[in-house]
């Protein structure tokens, strides 16, 4: 839709052209107004990006990138202090890793459900079920893996579970993941054209077979979508990690054991009112870059594969 | 469950072709399938019943007329909560619902999308819905807080909210405006109205109901945000109500996070009392938005 055709009517012509004959200048501002709108977006990315990059540029100045990316005592407020980010990193990837342990299968089975075998009815009415479990505040979901979750953990298994645990935390976030990668790969399944399917059927396939040797292979790039934006989210939650998980950097593989995550980590220092110029200050800035480069690359890389899948079949 | 004895060489060729082990495989497949599904439902079942049985105690009155107390839980309330969460909420709508529906605007009626920097915002918001709310809240205390020198304040959070939820809001909005048919346009413009008039007098009230519905989604959203605002100042104790923009705050998922860090168990019960006000709150705006989209979709 074109905006601005001012006709090139020299003034003296007597054949005038039906376009309009004098420019609207309302139309343009607004429109400029519109884009500005628009931009805020853009400006809150580098907003972002300016919020983070001098800070921690600061504290490399201070700290050596080889202890921050290489050492494996992260201890900011002991003295002396230590700055290797390892045990963060660890503690955020072992609790990803459980969350995504549980959605994958969880979600994927949900949307192969929702898409080929449930009726319309049943779609309308377990659909907004999985959009209110996307809806409930991470807070809750912390309070929950905290005290219903790990009692029935320490109950349930024969080993000693710490109160704050990775495991509950890891859990329960799978859980709050379910209907990111259930959404996501329901939408790539219900892109895959609908002769795919017949084709098996005419050849004898089963539903089952249809279902995980036809749709899920096609709709594979928007199913590993799905999965790297649960990763990414899951990379990134806070709440539960922070109630759930424990406040102690801890190097270990051992999910019964509290840890303490990269947002973990931000949200506990963060919350105290720290003098701009300390150290401590801008370790916030250094973990909230490396989160931030984390879940973008991962957020690209779901969006470039969500945009290939749909490329495919239209 | 074969079929007793098929009449017809049809049946039993057809019998033969779904034999009955193949059927097992297929029945247990669906099962499973259902049971995943099930293992959803059941822990939202399981967290909502929990939290009532929690919280059950202590869901009376006293939780909105009572100031939060550390010294005598008893007698402890959530209501310098509720008015923060109410005073954050109006600030946020305000600020990125009108910001939100013009960038959808653009992005839908004006943005030509072969153009490099219109792809590029476009991206970048689909980039910036998965941003870790954490991340909002780095930005909030070193652009917002720090930077403009707002300090912790109502109006802080709430700008800070807004960027936050900006994405949710124009991607539903987009989507809204995506669902109005192009004749509505065509026909606007055929009887001589000009672009902008099509838009604010055809497509934007056609596109209200979808817009409203995603606005109350991405709101719905905020409210329940805890992540940021701990960085924002927002995590200390508050027994009183926020009077202006620049006023101290807390806000229902801060004040139930202080709660679950006292160990005492009165504290447990009331932070499963302010749970339940939360989600009623959310289940509430999450009725009305569904109601909005069944009773104003229209079919085109």
């Amino acid at each position: 839709m074109t905006t601005n055709s001012v006709s090139n009517t020299a003034p003296g012509t007597v054949r005038r052209s039906l376009g309009r004959t004098r420019p609207r200048y309302g139309e343009r501002v607004i429109q400029v107004v519109l884009l500005a709108a628009a931009l805020v977006s853009v400006a809150t990315t580098v907003g972002i990006v300016v919020s983070l990059v001098p800070p921690t540029v600061e504290f490399f100045s201070q700290v050596s990138w080889r202890e921050f990316f290489g050492g494996t005592d992260w201890a900011p407020l002991f003295n002396p202090p230590g700055y290797g980010v390892w045990p963060l990193v660890t503690a955020t990837l072992l609790i990803t890793g459980i969350a995504i342990l549980v959605a994958v299968p969880l979600g994927l089975a949900s949307a192969i459900y929702l898409s080929e075998y449930a009726t319309p009815r049943t779609r309308t009415t377990f659909k907004p079920i999985l959009e209110i479990l996307a809806g409930i505040p991470t807070v809750v979901y912390g309070f929950f893996a905290l005290k219903f979750v790990t009692p029935q953990l320490q109950h349930l298994l024969p080993v000693n579970v710490d109160v704050f645990n990775a495991l509950a935390a890891g859990i329960v976030m799978g859980i709050m993941i379910i209907p990111t990668v259930a959404s996501l790969s329901e939408d790539a399944m219900a892109a895959v054209p609908q002769a795919l399917r017949h084709g098996a059927y005419a050849l004898g396939s089963t539903k089952r077979t249809v279902s995980l040797r036809v749709v899920v292979p096609a709709a594979l790039s928007g199913i590993v979508a799905a999965i790297v934006l649960g990763l990414s989210r899951a990379v990134g939650e806070t709440m539960i990690v922070a109630i759930a998980a424990g406040n102690q950097p801890n190097l270990t593989f051992n999910p019964l054991q509290a840890m303490q995550t990269m947002t973990g980590f931000i949200a506990s220092a963060g919350s105290g009112d720290l003098p701009t110029a300390s150290l401590h200050y801008k370790t916030i800035f250094a973990v909230g870059a490396l989160l931030f480069v984390m879940t973008f690359a991962m957020n690209f890389l779901s969006i470039r594969l969500v945009r290939r899948f749909r490329e495919v079949y239209e | 469950m074969t079929a007793p004895a098929p009449a017809t060489t049809r049946e039993r060729a057809m019998s033969r072709l779904r034999g009955p082990r193949l059927r097992l495989g297929e029945q247990a497949f669906h099962v499973l399938l259902l049971a995943s599904l099930a293992i959803a439902v059941l822990f939202l079942a399981t967290l909502l019943v929990y939290v009532v049985y929690q919280g059950w105690p202590r869901l009376d009155a006293r939780l909105w007329t009572d100031f939060p107390s550390i010294r005598r839980p008893e007698r402890a309330g959530a209501q310098s909560a509720i008015f923060g969460t109410l005073w954050v909420i109006s600030l946020t709508a305000l600020f990125c619902l009108p910001v939100g529906v013009a960038a959808a605007i653009y992005l839908e009626e004006y943005a030509d999308p072969k153009r490099w920097y219109n792809r590029l915002i476009e991206i970048n918001i689909q980039n910036l819905a998965a941003v870790p709310s954490i991340v909002y809240g780095i930005l909030g205390l070193g652009v917002i807080a720090r930077g403009l020198g707002f300090g912790p304040t109502v109006i802080t959070a709430a700008l800070t909210l807004s960027l936050l939820v900006l994405p949710v809001v124009i991607i539903s909005a987009r989507e809204a405006i995506r669902a109005v048919p192009n004749s509505v346009r065509l026909g606007s413009l055929a009887l001589g109205a000009t672009h902008w008039q099509t838009i604010s007098r055809q497509v934007l009230p056609a596109a209200i109901p979808g817009i409203a519905t995603g606005s109350i989604l991405a709101l719905s959203r905020a409210i329940g945000e805890a992540a940021p605002l701990l960085l924002l100042g927002a995590a200390t104790y508050v027994a009183f109500n926020p009077e202006g923009l620049a006023s101290a705050y807390t806000v229902l998922p801060i004040q139930i996070y202080n709660w679950i860090s006292q160990s005492r168990a009165e504290f447990t019960t009331l932070a499963s009392a302010a749970i339940v006000v939360l989600l009623v709150i959310l289940l509430a705006m999450n009725s009305v938005a569904i109601l909005l989209r069944n009773r104003f979709q229209k079919r085109w």
